[in-house]
């Protein structure tokens, strides 16, 4: 079929001058490379089923996808934005500025992200104090900041391997770089008692969290600003290495990596969804509702995207690493009424 | 070794037959300067051979697929219940529901050949085909309702890893290890390839489908990609050709040498240089939130990237022009042609063979330009083939750098196969493009 359209083409280099653009007949979607695997999915199977055009999947990051979102209505800017994390005021704000007002905000799911290390190395059973306390840029003792000086594990906790510390893990720029600094970093401050030990030494709550969140920059631990299959390459080169991973990539790659327990607890799908294994957080996806109506095909892959035969425990979603929401029937009930946020304008 | 300082006294007699010992340091430095410039090409050399290794190895592979031939029921049950063959109502029959055809006629096959695996149950057993198959069947369905009720026989994709276990990616021992196959799942496709239901052969889909979801590697082709390249070349083509010659016959040929065309020379050459991610926020910012047009359309990435060459082919034009002996020009315009006439009957024809090459190395140049796309939204997950052309350049489109972009970024390790594959596809097309530009130059320069 393409030959002939690759022909078609071809001889119709001479008619190829400004022509008026057509109405736009495909939801354009574009933000998180966390969510655009699974947005990718949806699109695939909506275009299958459906008499829609399959909508277009763009990625680039819950930033820049929100920024782009907010950047006005009509047919020339898309109509969903995905987010490994909720909208900001600020952006709420941005978008009110530019006339999109009315957003219906979607939770899909929830995304775990995992510790990995190559399949042939140690097995590790990780607190988050084992890595405050491993990655920390300076630890607090005493009343006074010590520079961490720790390089094996072992010295962290003595029930772990003694192997160099050597991780790697999202760069700042990363969505799960905000997740593993508060749900693992931080947490592993207080649980250990650094935090209250730093409040009761006078230090002020602010100073104290920052204090908790700096990561050591001395090479123990690398910011890696690509995705998940460069940290893949620095662990198949580096055997030492632990990086971060989303819970999805790591079930693609069984074969070469390991997964280390966090608490205890081993992470899946399942021990997410209960809440067991700690380390996760919610995946949106963000609709202009001035664009339903207007560009066919918008609500009905909303709708599809949320439907229980896709983002359902049992969906293509769930089998490729999603862990689905328990309470999806209150977003499929979003979607049917429209409902949008802070009750709309 | 040594500077000159170094050398003992010349010696006072010097003879043409004995080579004195500075003539030989002249010479030894010649040597070694020649071992040092076969060292640099040797090591280009040796940097182009294992890159085109490293990519042959991991994509050639890409171009061929594991296909399972199967016998598959269309029940009538299942695909169309109330049986009067209304192609609405077969519609709402989702790819979902024609998993489980599949699953039956693989466990309808596997008894046929006499086939049982231990340990491996019959939702296992359908997943070693790919998930494209539904929606395979479906389409063939609906193309063809009357054929409800009857027995086909498909082609369909295997797998990913059942894809790779032939290709040599996949082996029983990480098979253990991998949560998304098992060995059982292997040893079923072996013995499904003993009783040739199995079979691995050219992979045409690679070049002609589109793009798949993460969890289809095993069908993800380049055909979106190409036809988004092809459609942005003749937009280029199409737009930097005509302007970049206008442009260069104008400044060589017409234009008054003074400071406002040194200034404009000054900024042609200055623009060739600018770092093409520039050209892509200008794209953005004029093209879509200016002018309106679409996003993730060739039309605007033809235009991004006609910006982007068209200072390649003024250069490239004026270099051509400029090669051309004045002779030639003082000849015609001494039988009495314009000067118009001059340029466009005796200079141009004969400076045509270098404008050409030039155009074509923009052209490449610009074929495998992934940085200015980014921005103006190309680099996306597009599934829908573009139409035919005029319209076509309005709607959405990949491109093939960017095609190796995205798949280098998903998690399943059949797609770094399939990038390997896209590029050594890309590479054959610039190779293509380069020759032509020199066979163009061999066949019809003229020299003076």
């Amino acid at each position: 079929m393409s030959l002939v359209k690759l022909s078609v083409s071809a001889l119709a280099v001479a008619a190829a001058s400004a022509t008026a653009a057509a109405a736009r007949d495909q939801v354009q979607v574009a933000g998180s490379s966390t969510v655009l695997p699974y947005a990718a999915i949806v699109a695939e199977a909506f275009g299958e089923n459906f008499d829609f055009p399959t909508p277009v999947v763009e990625s680039g990051g819950s930033s820049a996808g929100l920024k782009k979102f907010c950047e006005g209505l009509g047919e020339n800017t898309i109509d969903i934005a995905n987010a490994s994390r909720q909208i900001r005021e600020k952006e709420i704000k941005a978008c009110a500025e530019n006339g999109v007002t009315d957003i219906i905000e979607v939770r899909i799911g929830y995304d775990g992200i995992v510790f990995a290390s190559d399949i042939n190395g140690n097995s590790f059973a990780f607190t988050p104090e084992d890595w405050y306390k491993a990655l920390a840029a300076e630890h607090y003792v005493d009343g006074a900041l010590v520079k961490n000086e720790l390089t094996t594990w072992d010295q962290v906790n003595p029930d772990l391997p003694a192997q160099p510390i050597q991780a790697f893990i999202p760069g700042t720029k990363h969505g799960t770089r905000e997740v593993f600094e508060e749900k693992v970093i931080l947490q592993g401050c207080e649980d250990g008692g650094y935090m209250q030990a730093m409040l009761d030494g006078g230090v002020d709550e602010d100073m104290a969290e920052e204090k908790c969140m700096a990561i050591r920059t001395d090479g123990r631990s690398v910011d890696i600003d690509g995705d998940y299959t460069e940290t893949l390459a620095r662990i198949e080169s580096n055997k030492d290495g632990i990086g971060v991973f989303g819970l999805s990539f790591y079930e693609n790659n069984t074969d070469k990596l390991q997964v280390a327990t966090m608490t205890g607890v081993v992470p899946s799908t399942e021990t997410i969804s209960t809440g067991e294994y700690p380390v996760s957080r919610p995946l949106f996806f963000y609709v202009k509702k001035a664009h339903i109506g207007v560009i066919p095909g918008l609500k009905e892959y909303a709708e599809f995207f949320v439907a229980d035969e896709i983002a359902g425990p049992d969906g293509p979603l769930a089998e490729y690493g999603l862990v689905a929401d328990p309470d999806l029937a209150t977003t499929q009930a979003t979607i049917a009424d429209e409902n949008v946020m802070n009750g709309g304008s | 070794m040594s500077d000159i300082s170094a050398i003992p006294a010349a010696a006072p007699h010097s003879s043409l037959h004995r080579q004195s010992a500075r003539t030989k340091k002249r010479n030894a430095a010649e040597k070694r300067f020649q071992v040092y410039g076969m060292m640099a090409v040797g090591f280009g050399l040796l940097a182009l051979v294992v890159l085109l290794a490293s990519i042959l190895g991991n994509g050639l592979s890409s171009f061929r697929q594991t296909h399972v031939v199967l016998p598959v029921e269309l029940s009538e049950a299942r695909l169309d219940k109330s049986g009067e063959r209304d192609i609405e109502a077969i519609k709402k029959v989702s790819t979902f529901g024609y998993a489980p055809l599949i699953k039956d006629a693989l466990a309808r096959g596997m008894e046929e050949s006499g086939i049982a695996i231990e340990g491996l149950d019959e939702k296992d057993a359908g997943e070693i085909i790919s998930k494209e198959a539904p929606a395979q069947i479906r389409d063939f369905v609906i193309a063809n309702p009357d054929l409800i009720g009857t027995t086909q026989e498909f082609r369909l994709l295997a797998n990913g890893r059942i894809d790779g276990y032939f290709k040599g990616r996949v082996s029983m021992e990480s098979a253990a290890l991998d949560s998304n196959v098992s060995p059982a799942q292997l040893q079923l496709a072996e013995a499904l390839k003993e009783a040739g239901l199995l079979t691995t052969g050219f992979n045409r889909d690679f070049i002609t489908a589109p793009d798949a979801s993460d969890q289809r590697p095993e069908a993800a082709g380049l055909g979106v990609a190409i036809l988004g390249s092809l459609y942005m070349m003749l937009v280029v083509l199409v737009l930097a050709l005509p302007i970049g010659v206008a442009a260069s016959i104008y400044l060589e040929e017409f234009a008054p040498k003074n400071r406002w065309t040194d200034l404009i020379e000054v900024n042609i050459s200055n623009l060739a240089a600018v770092p093409s991610i520039v050209f892509g926020i200008l794209g953005l910012a004029i093209f879509i939130n200016f002018a309106g047009l679409p996003q993730s359309a060739p039309i605007v990435g033809g235009l991004v990237l006609t910006l982007m060459t068209l200072p390649t082919i003024i250069i490239a034009t004026r270099a051509s022009l400029k090669s051309v002996p004045p002779s030639i020009r003082d000849a015609a315009l001494g039988v009495g042609a314009s000067k118009m006439q001059a340029v466009f009957h005796h200079v141009l024809p004969l400076a045509a063979p270098g404008i050409l090459t030039g155009t074509i190395i923009g052209l490449a140049q610009a074929l495998g330009e992934t940085a200015p796309l980014l921005l103006i939204g190309m680099v996306a997950f597009v599934k829908e083939f573009p139409g035919a052309p005029p319209e076509g350049f309005f709607d959405p489109a990949s491109a093939l750098p960017v095609q190796i972009y995205n798949w280098t970024q998903r998690a399943d390790p059949a797609f770094v196969e399939r990038a390997s594959g896209a590029i050594i596809v890309l590479l054959v097309f610039l190779v293509v493009m380069n020759t032509i530009a020199v066979i163009l130059r061999r066949r019809f320069e003229r020299r003076w």
